[in-house]
């Protein structure tokens, strides 16, 4: 007998996936997760632009990610240009950068992943069955998005971001409000740890290459060097060179893979791979939700969100300290050297490594851009995981069946929306 | 009844959908008044009739002009959300060069799986009933389209440029740093949001009504542009007249 299991566009991911499951006489026909988002062709859409304007584009591949694609843009510009930023603007920019991946982890861990375990259906449920729980998620969301409002002018689309640096800088009497603002989020984050604490996480296990940046004394955000679990030490550059990136004909999205094979980037890989330079806080927050950097379960990526989530809000107030000590001036955009240039930049957005590669000629104007998002380099290693842990899984009802793969789906926070590499697949 | 409103996206980058979902404690306030019956992203429940129909995103395939036809028969009012959804916003940046040769741009591949067309603004394919610009969308604009709905008043938009705002605010002029500004022709609505940052304005809240009698191309006049060039030679977001 064959049956065949269609999740059709799984609810409560950011993002259009179909996965197909062909279950025949107990044993898994084939597993697949198609993508069926529509094609942007961001990179075509950049050539010929000039180098002031390609953030702002490219910002628009993903809203949720959008600071992430404006600090990779704007990066890999500053690299092309030749420009060094000053400490303060990358200390500025790292604290943007700490607000969007608040947003989208408190976005996912609450209003994506917590129903799973708390077997609610959907957000909507969560505002009437626990609806402290919905408010206290929208407090935290509130606090990440003023990080975002005061730093970037906007929550979604930062206005200030420039090549070099900003074009505007937040006032002193902002930002301290906004240092108190994270001061009083604490007791929320508390509660947040306890109820993850509370969650029964599947036991499950499969060993993958996980890949991150690596900044030197600092818990990794936007660095030039790349680390992975399998002893790699490479250059940006290098890095991104060895990777292959391929199309699948079930899928819309490009796949990402190394000479070594598939690996995985995200929350999960900085955790295990940056324990170290964990927050003291966030190393405790690690242990009261028992979670080791040897863990191995992909279950634990929403353990590793929360563990960034406090890392960063710690680290937010002290670069705020740190903002309010020193001065510096905002930056306006500066000429392209002669002969034009070219510049490769990567930053860790929420979902993990993000990587821009520009070319301008001498005008200014863009002649090529490549991007590699997260979720094209994690596709390959979510469609694994669901193989490895379907055996397991074959004897439930259906619909139990459907609950465990979203889940473990959605502990990737696979971003389907970063339309840069989206392709169309024909639905069955 | 409650209003049955509903969310849906096509090709976007769904920020303006975030950007709701931003408001937080006003979209809870907006929540006991009506009752969301479709959001793509959070629910899956499908109920048939909708009220309000809230449309982020562009049209690029086939399947979606249909998605799009049924939405619109199912829906009392559409509403455009964003930019995408409006005027094609930056999906149409690229609309003076074809579908194929993106394609190959971009995935050196003809496969089937990748065929698209020339995305299209909703007002294209089905009809709008109102819109609300920008890229993305500002979120206390949305809220006052909501409420004149739901009181049953027609939403109105500014009729002005960016440059009122701005000019309001007392922001430096972009044009004094040598730069070139949307402002003096694109629709105000944003509180000139780019030009506080620093920036200038891209024009991504589309054109304003009759553009070349607004008193403000005299500030593109004095840097010596005319209307058309800027729509020509500046434009980011698709803000041309169709
Ligand atoms: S209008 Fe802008 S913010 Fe809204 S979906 Fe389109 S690209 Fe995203
Ligand atoms: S041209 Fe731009 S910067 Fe100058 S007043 Fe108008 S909106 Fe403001
Ligand atoms: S200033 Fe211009 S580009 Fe910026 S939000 Fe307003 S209309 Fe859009």
């Amino acid at each position: 007998m064959s049956r065949k299991i269609t999740l059709n566009h799984l609810t409560r991911i950011e993002g259009h996936a179909h996965l197909i499951i062909d279950k025949q006489a107990g044993k898994i026909e084939s597993c697949r997760l198609e993508v069926v988002e529509s094609p942007r062709f961001f990179e075509a859409l950049l050539k010929g632009r000039h180098f002031s304007d390609i953030a702002p584009i490219v910002a628009r591949v993903c809203g949720v990610c959008s600071i992430s694609h404006t600090m990779a843009s704007l990066m890999a510009t500053d690299n092309a240009l030749g420009i060094e930023p000053d400490p303060r603007a990358k200390v500025l920019r790292r604290l943007l950068s700490q607000g969007e991946i608040l947003q989208s982890h408190l976005l996912q861990l609450y209003f994506m992943a917590a129903p799973d375990y708390l077997g609610i259906p959907s957000i909507f449920q969560l505002l009437t069955q626990r609806s402290d729980l919905f408010s206290r998620a929208l407090r935290l969301k509130r606090t990440a998005n003023r990080i975002c409002e005061v730093v970037g002018g906007r929550a979604v689309h930062p206005v200030t971001t420039a090549i070099g640096g900003f074009s505007s800088l937040p006032e002193a009497s902002e930002l301290k409000q906004l240092r108190q603002e994270l001061v009083d989020a604490l007791p929320d984050l508390e509660a947040t740890v306890e109820l993850f604490a509370g969650f029964d996480f599947p036991d499950f296990s499969r060993p993958a290459e996980q890949v991150c940046l690596e900044q030197s004394g600092q818990y990794p955000l936007h660095a030039n060097r790349v680390i992975s679990s399998c002893g790699i030490n490479q250059s940006v550059v290098q890095f991104k060179a060895s990777i292959d990136e391929y199309i699948v004909p079930h899928s819309t999205a490009k796949m990402a893979r190394t000479e070594r094979g598939h690996y995985c980037v995200g929350a999960l890989a900085r955790v295990k791979n940056s324990y170290g330079r964990l927050s003291p806080m966030a190393q405790k927050v690690a242990t009261a939700l028992q979670m080791t950097p040897e863990t191995d379960n992909p279950f634990h990526g929403l353990k590793a969100r929360l563990i960034e989530v406090i890392h960063f809000v710690e680290e937010a107030i002290h670069a705020i300290d740190d903002l309010l000590l020193h001065s510096f001036a905002s930056a306006r955009a500066t000429a392209m050297p002669k002969g034009g240039g070219q510049g490769v930049a990567a930053v860790e957005a929420p979902r993990g490594l993000l990587f821009h590669a520009y070319s301008y000629d001498q005008d200014g104007l863009l002649e090529t851009a490549d991007c590699i998002i997260p979720t094209a380099q994690n596709l390959a290693s979510i469609e694994a995981d669901i193989e490895s842990l379907l055996p397991a899984l074959l004897d439930l009802p259906d619909e139990q069946l459907k609950q465990r793969v979203e889940t473990l789906i959605r502990s990737y926070d696979p971003c389907l929306s970063c339309s840069t590499h989206q392709l169309r697949v024909a639905i069955k | 009844m409650k209003t049955r409103i509903g969310f849906f996206d096509f090709t976007g980058c769904e920020g303006c959908q975030l950007t709701v979902m931003n408001l937080e404690n006003d979209l809870l306030q907006v929540l006991q008044l009506v009752e969301v019956v479709e959001f793509r992203e959070l629910m899956s429940e499908e109920v048939s009739e909708i009220d309000i129909a809230f449309i982020e995103g562009s049209i690029t395939r086939r399947q979606d002009r249909e998605r799009l036809q049924t939405i619109r028969e199912r829906s009392k009012i559409l509403v455009a959300l964003g930019a995408c959804a409006d005027n094609g916003g930056v999906n149409l940046l690229a609309s003076n060069q074809d579908v194929a040769s993106l394609r190959q741009q971009v995935y050196a591949s003809d496969a089937e799986h990748l065929q698209t067309f020339t995305p299209l603004p909703l007002h294209r394919v089905v009809k709008v009933d109102y819109r609300i610009p920008g890229c993305p969308i500002d979120g206390q604009e949305f809220l006052a389209v909501m409420q004149a709905l739901l009181l049953e008043r027609e939403p109105e938009l500014p009729n002005f440029a960016v440059c009122v705002e701005c000019k309001l605010a007392e922001y430096p002029c972009s044009f004094d740093y040598g730069e070139i500004c949307l402002g003096p022709v694109t629709r105000a609505g944003c509180r000139a949001i780019c030009i506080e940052g620093g920036d200038r304005c891209r024009g991504c809240r589309g054109l304003v009504d009759n553009p070349r009698t607004s008193p403000y191309h005299k500030v593109l006049e004095e840097h010596g542009l005319s209307v058309q060039e800027i729509l020509e030679q500046y434009r980011i977001f698709h803000i041309g007249e169709e």
